[in-house]
């Protein structure tokens, strides 16, 4: 009668074992510095592009849309405060983690799937290396180190988008913009900012890495492997995002 | 079912199966199978696609774990060693991959340098590791292509390539899985002709998985004359130096094992298909 249960309860515990052991090789040699920068490269350097477009627009509509909103209370004045919360709370690590997700999640699957049907990973393994040490930890530690820093980066450019709409078409004067936005910052903002896109690197990068070494059937397990990891490190980023927010309100309240 | 060949003293044994299952998912890949290579042994191992022969090589590499049995691998149980110590033991065997499985990353120059460069226990001078990749190129006749990649040569030449890789550190044991699948009958000559030239200088046990016999009856009859650099029938006392074994596998199952004359007299259907595609 359990027997459905039984493929998804093995399919994570091999994750967990997985990441377990990405996790462990951080901290043991050999480590493969050139893989890792490499992966920095693609991952970090290769989403800026996207992840400045998407926060510059995230930005900018939620200015629109807030001062809209706060406009029937006569608190235009404050929408740099609104927006720069929303976006270093939410907004700037879910959808930069989205994206990335997206581009990488997808491109870590389908690099690690076809190296799994061509026997490559089998090679690997055959000529003394640990496919888990020289494939799977540099994306985990590039993504690690990038996607915090991309989500930085897509807050900013998000403010600034805000605050271009908030010059042209709200008519506020930068000090009233960048001055409610620099009041409404706590360290603690920043700090589930910066944790967040942390958390969602794993994801990312360690859901990528799962279903490419999972892949069997060929290039059609490939186009596979490649959809279920997109979808699982997004619908896992929303989730987890729902938990880390709980704990952080929680905090504030207690 | 063991073989003794041919009444000569026994030589060590490089690689011993002793009753190994393997399954997948449930499904049996390998089923009770027992044989025995012995040191400058050639074996030929037949059998239809999906029959186990990818997985016999597999599970001799530790690559695949079997559910029961033992496999021992220069004398040491590989059965519940873990990966790191499975190092070791697969840097002394060399393997081809069915599809070169050659890492498309990496240049070809790269490539054949990754087991001088990442197997611990081959400890090669760092200003050895070009002109040995040059050799081992030279040897399957692809110098010049140092700086291609997998994705610019021709499938012949990824599977030339996949051979240096498989046998620059020379390892004295070598396996080869289907190392003539999906090429034209000039280039599976080619790729025969080099598996045999490599069998013949090294001396190394080999052990070629494939469903073609007439890639069985070479590895059998012919030998590599270094002087004029072909291969040329091996008759009388060399055919007997050479030998090589056969062995059939069927859904998992070692069907048939012994030396090219008992495979040609078996009635077996199944066994006679693959020595009749010949004609």
């Amino acid at each position: 009668m359990l027997d459905p249960l039984k493929a998804p309860i093995l399919a994570v515990q091999d994750f967990f074992q997985l990441t377990g052991r990405a996790l462990r090789n951080v901290f043991r040699t050999p480590h493969y510095g050139d893989d890792i920068a490499m992966q920095m490269d693609s991952i970090g350097v290769g989403s800026l592009p996207v992840v400045v477009l998407t926060g510059f627009f995230s930005g900018a509509v939620m200015t629109l849309q807030m001062a809209q909103a706060l406009s029937d209370y006569g608190q235009v004045g404050r929408t740099g405060n609104v927006v720069a919360i929303t976006l270093a709370r939410e907004l700037g690590p879910v959808l930069t983690s989205i994206m990335v997700a997206g581009r990488n999640s997808s491109g870590i699957a389908s690099e690690l799937g076809s190296m799994k049907v061509t026997e490559q990973i089998d090679a690997m393994r055959a000529l003394g290396t640990d496919p888990v040490q020289k494939l799977v930890t540099p994306r985990l530690i590039a993504t690690c180190f990038m996607l915090p820093l991309l989500v930085v980066i897509a807050v900013f450019v998000g403010t600034f988008g805000g605050f271009l709409i908030a010059d042209w078409f709200l008519h506020l004067t930068p000090r009233q913009y960048w001055g409610s936005v620099w009041r409404a910052l706590a360290w603690k903002d920043i700090a589930e900012g910066l944790l967040k896109p942390f958390i969602f690197a794993v994801v990312v990068s360690m859901i990528g890495c799962f279903y490419g070494l999972r892949t069997t059937g060929g290039t059609q397990g490939v186009g596979r492997s490649t959809t279920q990891a997109v979808v699982a490190a997004i619908v896992l980023i929303f989730v987890l995002d729902l938990l880390i927010t709980k704990i952080f309100v929680w905090q504030a309240a207690g | 079912m063991t073989a003794e060949s041919g009444g000569k003293a026994p030589l060590p044994s490089v690689l011993r199966f002793e009753n190994v299952t393997v399954k997948f998912d449930g499904e049996m890949a390998l089923d009770n199978v027992s044989f025995e290579a012995n040191e400058a042994e050639s074996l030929v191992i037949l059998g239809a696609a999906g029959s186990g022969k990818t997985v016999v090589l597999k599970t001799a590499m530790g690559l695949v774990r079997p559910d029961s049995g033992r496999v021992l691998v220069f004398g040491q149980d590989i059965t519940r060693m873990t990966e790191e110590s499975l190092f070791d033991i697969r840097s002394r065997i060399g393997m081809l991959f069915q599809e070169s499985a050659l890492f498309d990353s990496m240049n070809i120059e790269e490539n054949v340098a990754y087991p001088l460069l990442n197997q611990k226990s081959i400890q090669c001078p760092p200003d050895q590791v070009l002109p040995r990749v040059e050799q081992a190129l030279e040897f399957v006749s692809l110098a010049g292509t140092l700086e291609k990649f997998p994705a610019e040569l021709s499938g012949g030449m990824r599977r030339r390539a996949a051979i240096a890789r498989a046998v620059i550190t020379e390892p004295p044991l070598q396996m080869y899985d289907s190392p003539t699948a999906g090429l034209d009958p000039i280039t599976a000559h080619t790729i025969m002709e080099l598996l045999i030239k490599e069998r013949d200088v090294s001396r190394a046990t080999t052990l070629m998985v494939t469903h073609r016999y007439q890639d069985g009856n070479l590895m059998a009859n012919f030998r590599y004359n270094s002087e004029n650099g072909a291969l040329e029938p091996a008759r009388g006392g060399v055919r007997r130096e050479l030998r090589t074994r056969f062995m059939v596998m069927k859904q998992g199952r070692l069907i048939f094992e012994g030396d090219q004359d008992r495979l040609e007299a078996s009635s077996d259907p199944y066994i006679t298909k693959f020595f009749k595609q010949r004609e």
